[in-house]
């Protein structure tokens, strides 16, 4: 029964999202073959061809059906920019979000639980202190003041990282997967340049991999401190201890498998915030060339097709990764699983 | 264990890497955007004309770099029938397309190039018309497909366009973007391949660099072409770094990432005139800030209130406030860069008590109400049309007349436009092709008053017979007589007022030589040469 429920909510939430996608580029003021066309002065027969070819010429519930069904077989239409296919231009642009988004959560994994894990062990000491504050600092940083700063004190002062972009423009690599890392790690890009394109992608990662991970670190780290305060006082954690188990034995084994659940939960929602919320930002600062740029470009460009296919495939992405972290968490939490 | 020592040690060696020294043969342009396509036929934007007819394109005519004068290029030399509907182009010999990875040619540019590249854009039947929407924006906009009536082949070297009507401007859109040739035998190849499509995404044109590699929104490589009719150029590779964020580009022109940096952003242009390994460049934009007042209602009717307008208003004031400096006042409807320029006519200078005078000549002792329309998106030749129209409601109020601000969504704001609803509007103008026609006739002719964008709806006979005849004509000096004429008339009338040229900046380092600013705010770069400093 409660399958069947599920199953429900999920199908009323994609219908909405659909309709979601579709309505508001429609809710937004002005028309936009009008825009589209622009300054130019526009003669009736070049407004009837862009109208046309963006459907706006049929009814909305037409234009709806048409999207539904094009959606459905993966065609979300032509990019008024490029004139190719939407779909083409979306495939092209996410291996490079997603690599930085798979390196900003390992990031945010790596320090952000650790960081949790000790401020709750040494609780109102120093180290707690500094996690916690550092962690509000980190969670209210706006990021795209904090990308521009980093660069300017990583980059321009020490000289210590690249400003921008995905590789050194020294490196000419073939493109194979669209993932910098794996490309430069393909044959004719080993051989020519042995390990060096391979450092230089994932120096190229780095800053933006530090600003993306800014504020997931915060959310981990002041996550897993809540968590594993209210783990450490349970009763089972002082059996633990009476049973003689060293320290990190009782805190690793006992009591942060306990506290991991909300830990997943989080983390799982975060890695799609991360992915589009903080691609939006970090990309466009860093000149990242990932979906999140290809937005805030189209959104300029008023390139109506693509904002309507990432409104979609965005929201999809929530859902697919909240199922998945529904499952994670009956997965470590037995007590879920009927 | 050894796996991991090892990932580490990569990991270090990626963080202490120090930038390596560029080549001294490549030259990295900062962009600031994707191209739409490497056609540039199907191209509108400012980037896409750099990263392509001015990289891996010619035309039959050009613009000579850095001025709106048309010179040959592909073709050496033109005549023009007696009835001026006839151009007749002799095309250059031994004129080589690139040879890439992915098509060697066989033979030299010659009639059938300039045929297919012009016919895939007017016939619409042409068997390369539909490949990729069959939208030639540029083509279209600029009435091509109702001025040609043929392109013919005279012979391998000589091609003659037939013409609906005489239309001088004819000869600067042959030097427009969307004029570049594309290779036939390119062409005829996808064909037989079935793949069409690649022609606008892996070009092959005679410019001076060719096609290497494009990764989207990140890099653009193209090399050196070798057999250039002009001649190689001094540097091997140009590379486009495209990065959307204007201070982002800043940094990395600082810091060596790139050499040349397009639209600094306006707060960081005094650091840059201050770094001394870099260079700022300035020349007034192809462009027009106006104020338009709607001709056909009254009072604006009424050409004393016009004319107290005019000197109402304080334009020194915006320009400080607005562009913050980085705009000419201006006098004409178009920039000192066009031709026909003519700066002997009534300037209108800011003085409120020769407003107030004229105001009561026209009746108007006690002033009137109306509405300005305030610009709702930024442009180079308005950044803020709400703060400008608030400065323009207090130099106007002192003359004793009161505005009221308005304004509308930008799609709203162009239609309510176009119908005349409008009491006095801000808008403006970017030229394309940098004839004074292309301002004139667009922005003040009867024709466009219901098609186009004349905006004041001003419709007046002798200013409009002056530019319908230098339209016609195509001998350059009558040409700039007739317009400085209709540039009399139209500043005794001031259906508009002038308000700015916006300035363009480009941001260099001092390694780079040979770099050409140019009006149409687009790059050069086939001069470019890298030297030590």
């Amino acid at each position: 029964m409660n399958g069947i429920k599920h199953t429900v909510g999920i199908m009323i939430t994609v219908i909405c999202i659909t309709i979601l996608a579709f309505g508001l580029i429609r809710l937004t003021p002005g028309d936009p073959v009008l825009l589209m066309i622009g300054e130019r002065g526009s003669d009736p027969i070049q407004y009837q061809k862009v109208a046309t070819q963006l459907g706006l010429d049929k009814s909305i519930t037409e234009q709806y059906q048409n999207f539904l069904s094009q959606a459905v077989q993966g065609n979300f239409g032509t990019s008024v920019v490029s004139s190719r296919p939407v779909k083409e231009e979306l495939l092209a642009r996410w291996p490079a979000t997603i690599e930085l988004g798979l390196f900003a959560m390992l990031l945010s994994l790596l320090i952000g639980i650790p960081a949790g894990i000790i401020a709750a062990v040494y609780r109102r000491r120093i180290a707690d202190y500094v996690v916690t504050i550092s962690s509000l600092v980190g969670y209210s940083m706006p990021i795209f003041w904090w990308g521009l700063v980093l660069i300017l004190i990583f980059s321009v002062t020490l000289d210590l990282t690249p400003v921008s972009g995905r590789l050194d423009i020294l490196y000419d690599i073939e493109p194979h997967t669209g993932f910098m890392l794996i490309d430069s790690l393909l044959s004719n890009a080993r051989e020519e340049y042995q390990l060096d394109a391979f450092a230089s992608a994932l120096h190229h990662l780095l800053l933006p991999g530090i600003v993306m991970a800014t504020v997931p670190i915060a959310v981990f780290a002041r996550i897993t401190r809540s968590s594993m305060l209210e783990v450490l006082s349970e009763d089972y954690i002082r059996t633990a201890r009476a049973k003689g188990l060293s320290e990190f034995r009782v805190i690793m084994f006992h009591a942060f498998r306990n506290a991991l659940i909300p830990i997943i939960t989080i983390g799982g929602l975060f890695f799609v915030s991360t992915v589009v919320a903080g691609a939006i930002l970090t990309e466009t600062i860093f000149g990242w060339p990932g979906i999140g740029n290809y937005i805030v470009s189209s959104v300029y460009a008023r390139d109506y097709p693509v904002i309507q296919a990432c409104i979609l495939v965005i929201g999809m992405l929530v859902i697919i990764v909240n199922m998945t972290t529904e499952y994670l968490y009956r997965l470590v939490n037995p007590r879920m699983r009927h | 264990m050894k796996l991991s020592n090892k990932f580490i040690q990569i990991f270090l060696a990626g963080l202490l890497t120090s930038p390596i020294a560029y080549a001294s043969e490549n030259i990295v342009y900062c962009s600031e955007g994707s191209p739409e396509s490497f056609n540039p036929q199907k191209i509108l934007s400012g980037t896409g004309r750099n990263a392509t007819s001015l990289t891996i394109y010619n035309r039959l005519l050009e613009f000579e770099p850095g001025t709106t004068n048309v010179i040959p290029s592909l073709a050496t030399s033109w005549d023009i029938s007696g009835d001026k509907t006839e151009y007749t182009f002799k095309l250059r010999k031994g004129v080589q397309f690139h040879q890439t990875a992915y098509f060697k040619p066989t033979r030299e540019f010659n009639a059938d190039d300039v045929i297919f590249s012009i016919n895939r854009q007017l016939d619409l039947k042409h068997p390369y018309h539909l490949v990729g929407g069959g939208a030639y924006q540029y083509f279209q906009g600029m009435g091509m497909h109702n001025l040609i009536e043929s392109v013919e082949k005279v012979d391998n070297y000589t091609v003659k366009i037939k013409l609906n009507k005489p239309e001088a401007p004819f000869i600067s859109n042959m030097a427009m973007p969307f004029m570049s040739i594309l290779s036939e035998e390119y062409a005829a190849q996808l064909a037989n391949l079935g793949r069409k499509e690649n022609i606008d995404t892996l070009p092959v044109g005679t410019g001076p660099f060719k096609y290497r590699r494009y990764l989207k929104d990140s890099v653009i490589r193209y090399n050196a072409h070798a057999s250039y009719w002009q001649g190689k150029t001094a540097i091997d590779n140009l590379i486009f770094s495209i990065t959307p964020d204007a201070s982002v580009r800043y940094q990395k022109l600082k810091k060596g990432e790139c050499d040349i940096a397009v639209y600094p952003s306006p707060a960081d242009i005094a650091s840059i005139q201050k770094n001394e390994k870099l260079e700022l460049r300035e020349l007034d934009g192809l462009n027009i800030g106006y104020l338009a007042m709607n001709t056909e209602k009254p009072p604006f009717n009424n050409l004393s209130v016009r004319r107290a307008i005019a000197h109402a208003l304080d334009k020194q004031s915006y320009i400080n406030a607005i562009y913050l400096g980085k705009a000419k006042p201006a006098i004409n409807p178009y920039p000192s860069t066009v031709w026909s320029y003519h700066e002997d006519i009534d300037t209108y200078e800011y003085n409120p008590q020769k407003a107030r005078q004229l105001l009561k000549e026209a009746g108007f002792d006690k002033g009137f109400k109306t509405t300005l329309w305030t610009l709702p998106v930024s442009r180079p030749f308005n950044p803020n049309g709400r703060k400008m129209g608030e400065l323009m409601q207090q130099d106007l109020a002192k003359v004793g007349i009161e505005v009221e601000l308005v304004t509308y969504d930008w799609g709203t704001y162009l239609d309510k436009v176009k119908r005349g609803e409008h009491d006095i509007v801000q808008l403006g103008w970017t030229g394309d092709n940098g004839d004074p026609d292309n301002f004139l006739y667009t922005l003040f002719s009867c024709d466009s008053v219901d098609r186009g964008s004349n905006n004041s709806r001003y419709c007046q006979k002798s200013f409009d017979s002056l530019i319908k005849t230098a339209r016609s004509e195509s001998d350059r000096k009558k040409r700039e007589a007739l317009y400085q004429k209709a540039l009399q008339i139209f500043s005794h009338d001031v259906p508009v007022i002038p308000i700015a040229h916006a300035k363009v900046y480009r941001a260099l380092r001092n390694t780079v030589s040979g770099y050409i600013m140019d009006p149409f705010d687009v790059d050069h770069f086939y001069n470019l040469e890298v030297i030590n400093k």
